[in-house]
């Protein structure tokens, strides 16, 4: 492969692993916000304040996993293809869910009946904790390898894929994404759910700091994720990242800082995903347990023209959504009031 | 074969959704528009109704869009890895450019009418309305992409992108973006003009659905003429792409110049069952705009080359003929738009007449995508080639799942949408 396209593959893989970083840090607190709903919520009023603290936000952060989806397609097809129907029930099982979880926020309200809200309500917990805990195990079973032989996958059935390292990672994301919710019911609630989510999140930490270091250590004799960090040892840098955050993040929550608390909880999330996408590279799939058919950014990179032009796309269109994304979140940045009660 | 009813299923339910989102979130930043440029109350009351009609609407269809993004890696692998060069991207475009803005933009569109001033809420309502139809662009680019490809050349045993110029001015996609976006005008202009009846017919707000029903009328009759229009010349299009389609839409089968149309046909699948009334010329006509031009038969398409013909040719049949039924629809609403009151048997009909422009609406993919069969890519590649290694288990048991999600969701949403049109406008949230 020449360089240049090389290179190209290169930025799209790391672009890649920022998309998946971005959508685990928004659609974290979201999803952690769902699964906390049937624990924190007493009354009809505490469930609606809850449901509108996210409101505003969980579509646009979807998107971001349309689009991780999307890159995936569009710079690896390959890892796409494999990826998508090699984990098949897992992927159908996540998106059920999120459908369900979706629907929810629009149809929950619009008609005053118990048993109508209790259906939602239902949807809304099973849909933010099934795709936390799915995505966990999907991304665990990534780092360690799916079963690739030389013509492709052999379909990986989804109780092959809960494996002891595969429900480590999910229960790590499971907690990632419920303290990362608990901090924003300390931002945008107001009352005793937020007294609630802040007891939650002060409670979580110290279990946050065993998870992390146990998945660390078991992700060094499950998977081959070090080996890139013991070659260049200055990677190691990188796990300051989610380290720095997860402390951080006990040190605002001490200050109660809560902004400041959840960018900590955003940094651990991100970092954590980075931690993991690097040391992948240059396989975006590994083959497990032949590493010689594992599909990498050479083997299933799109053409340097498309590389090029979804780069020129990217590089205009990414800074946008951005801002406008900002924008969005200063402008309901507020702690949710009964006018904003729409849901 | 499931994998491939799975995602027909989940696309044809996708697009119930899709339609309406296009065209109503116009009219509504239509009627923000008016409300700011008037300050009258009543369009700002029209703009929240029908508004609350369309996020109903509108969670559908993002929640059954979002399988449909994976499913062509879940299902069609093959395929996946052949075009994934240019398909994949112009799905990764469609997502950045146009589902960002739109999903950011409802969220603050639905929670800013507090929050933020007439005007920037009249703009974010046109940053929904203009991603929506931005999405469709991009969308439909790709699939215009299978019916007609182009900009490519096989290399590495796929398709790699070599003009990115070329993809994106497909002429052919260029006639079905046109020709869809003005189907979903058209169903929105019904389906304001059938819930408006509603009302009309039982004298309930009046004023506000008087003003309603005019606005839907006018643009019922100007979208469903320009439906006629553009559908002909994007049959000639079809004519000139892809001939094994044409034959099949008119279940044509020995080559001929002058060629007929029968005003009586019964298709088969090997030649006609029956044919009467032979229009002599007519179907050359209207594939050339020449009653004299060849017009290619099936018997001259190798067998294996020829898509199912009955599907087609009644798809195609269904869709025009609905097409003709909403021109006179929409003719009679508009010329009556003023004294409307006066016709209660016209006001009765009319909220039936609502699923119309949505059957149209399949049918017009069912030709589409069934006459483009046998092929997935046109000309490229068979779409027996293109299916995923998923065993037939996993894919039943998730196609049962799906459909039995969808249909609870339709219906829980449909039920929805007639309470929410039945109460008509009132305030609170
Ligand atoms: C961007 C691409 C794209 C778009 C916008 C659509 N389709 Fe499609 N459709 C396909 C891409 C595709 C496909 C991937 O190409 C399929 C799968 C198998 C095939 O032959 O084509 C297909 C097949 C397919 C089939 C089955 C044909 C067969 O297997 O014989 C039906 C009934 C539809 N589609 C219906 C629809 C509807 C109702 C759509 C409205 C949204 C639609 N399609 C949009
Ligand atoms: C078969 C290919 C298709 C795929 C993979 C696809 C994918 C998607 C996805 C992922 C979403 C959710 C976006 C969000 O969260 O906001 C979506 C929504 C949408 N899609 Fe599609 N789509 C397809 C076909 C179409 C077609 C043919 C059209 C229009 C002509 C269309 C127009 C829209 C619109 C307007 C939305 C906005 C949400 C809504 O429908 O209410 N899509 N689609
Ligand atoms: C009145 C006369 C009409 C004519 C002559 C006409 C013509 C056509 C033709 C030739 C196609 C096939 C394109 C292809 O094979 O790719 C098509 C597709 C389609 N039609 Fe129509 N049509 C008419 C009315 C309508 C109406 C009333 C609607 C809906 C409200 C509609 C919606 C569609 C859609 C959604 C498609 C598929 C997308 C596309 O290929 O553009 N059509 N139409």
């Amino acid at each position: 492969m020449e360089s240049t396209h090389m290179i190209l593959a290169t930025v799209w893989f790391l672009l890649w692993g920022v998309l998946w970083a971005v959508y685990f840090i928004l659609d974290g607190f979201d999803l952690g916000v769902g699964t906390l709903m049937p624990f924190l919520a007493k009354n009809e009023q505490e469930k609606r304040m809850m449901y509108n603290t996210t409101g505003p936000f969980w579509d646009g952060n979807e998107v971001w996993l349309i689009s991780a989806g999307g890159v995936t397609f569009a710079a690896f097809p390959l890892a796409y293809a494999q990826m998508f129907s090699g984990l098949y029930t897992a992927l159908m099982l996540l998106l059920f869910a999120l459908i369900l979880r979706g629907v929810s926020f629009e149809l929950r309200s619009k008609v005053d009946s118990p048993g109508w809200k209790k259906i939602w309500d239902t949807c809304q917990f099973l849909g933010s904790f099934l795709p936390a805990l799915l995505l966990g195990v999907a991304f665990a079973n990534i780092f360690q390898g799916l079963p690739l032989d030389e013509t492709g996958l052999n379909q990986a059935n989804l109780f092959q894929l809960l494996n002891p390292y595969g429900l480590a990672g999910g229960v790590l994301f499971v907690a990632m994404f419920v303290s990362h919710g608990a901090l924003w019911l300390a931002i945008r609630a107001t009352g005793d759910v937020r007294e609630r989510g802040i007891n939650v999140a002060t409670k979580l930490w110290p279990v946050l700091v065993v998870l992390t270091v146990l998945f660390l250590a078991y992700s060094a004799v499950a998977t081959q994720l070090f080996g890139n960090y013991l070659k260049t040892p200055l990677l190691f840098v990188i796990l300051f990242i989610p380290v720095g955050g997860l402390v951080l993040m006990r040190v605002y929550m001490g200050a109660a800082k809560w902004w400041l608390a959840w960018g900590a909880s955003c940094a651990y999330i991100g970092g954590t995903a980075l931690f993991g996408v690097i040391g992948l590279f240059p396989a975006i799939i590994p083959s497990n347990p032949n590493p010689a058919n594992s599909l990498t950014i050479m083997n299933s990179a799109s053409s340097p023209l498309t590389l090029k032009i979804m780069l020129g796309v990217a590089v205009v269109f990414v800074p946008i959504v951005i801002l406008y994304q900002i924008w969005a979140y200063k402008t309901f940045a507020h702690p949710v009031e009964e006018e904003d009660m729409l849901y | 074969m499931l994998s491939r009813l799975q995602f027909a299923a989940a696309t044809a339910f996708h697009f119930i959704f899709v339609p309406l989102t296009l065209g109503i979130s116009v009219l509504i930043a239509c009627m923000e528009t008016a409300f700011v440029r008037t300050g009258k109350e009543v369009y700002r009351t029209m703009a929240k109704f029908w508004g609350k009609l369309f996020l109903v609407n509108f969670a559908l269809g993002v929640v059954t869009g979002i399988t449909l993004e994976f499913q062509f890696g879940t299902n069609w692998a093959g395929y996946s890895a052949y075009v994934g060069d240019i398909f994949g991207s112009l799905l990764a475009i469609e997502a950045t450019a146009a589902f960002f803005l739109e999903s950011t933009f409802i969220g603050v569109w639905h929670f800013g009418w507090n929050r933020l001033s007439p005007k920037a809420h009249m703009i974010a309502a046109w940053c929904v309305a203009g991603a929506s139809n931005l999405s469709a662009v991009w969308i439909i680019i790709a699939n215009g992409f299978m019916q007609n490809p182009r900009g490519f050349v096989l290399r590495n045993g796929r398709a790699e992108l070599a003009n990115f110029f070329d993809v994106i001015t497909n002429p052919f996609a260029w006639q079905q973006f046109m020709h869809t976006i003005l189907g979903a005008l058209a169903v929105a202009a019904f389906f304001v003009m059938g819930i408006s009846a509603w009302h009309l017919y039982r004298k309930s707000e009046t004023d506000f659905f008087g003003k309603s029903f005019r606005l839907g009328a006018t643009l019922g009759i100007i979208v469903s003429l320009l439906l006629l229009f553009q559908g002909h010349i994007h049959g000639n299009h079809v004519a000139e792409v892809q001939p094994a389609k044409l034959a099949a839409m008119e279940s044509h089968w020995e080559t001929q110049t002058n060629a007929p149309m029968y005003l009586l046909q019964i298709p088969g699948e090997s030649d006609n069952v029956l044919e009467a009334l032979p229009v002599p010329g007519l179907l050359s006509l209207l594939a050339y705009n020449d009653p004299g031009a060849e017009v290619k038969g099936l018997n001259d398409f190798p067998e294996n080359e020829r898509p199912p013909v009955v599907i087609t040719f009644l798809a195609f049949r269904g869709m025009v003929g609905i097409g003709t039924v909403m021109i006179l629809l929409a003719a009679f609403a508009w010329l009556k738009r003023n004294s409307i009151e006066n016709y209660p048997w016209f006001l009765k009909i009319l909220p039936f007449a609502i699923p119309l422009p949505y059957l149209a609406m399949q049918f017009g993919w069912a030709v589409a995508e069934v006459g483009r069969q046998p092929w997935i890519v046109y000309g490229l590649m068979r779409t027996s080639q293109a299916v995923s290694r998923v065993t037939p288990g996993q894919v039943g048991f998730s196609f049962i799942v799906m459909c039995a999600i969808y249909t609870l969701l339709g219906i829980a949403g449909i039920w929805l949408m007639i309470r929410i049109a039945k109460q008509g406008p009132v305030e609170g949230h």
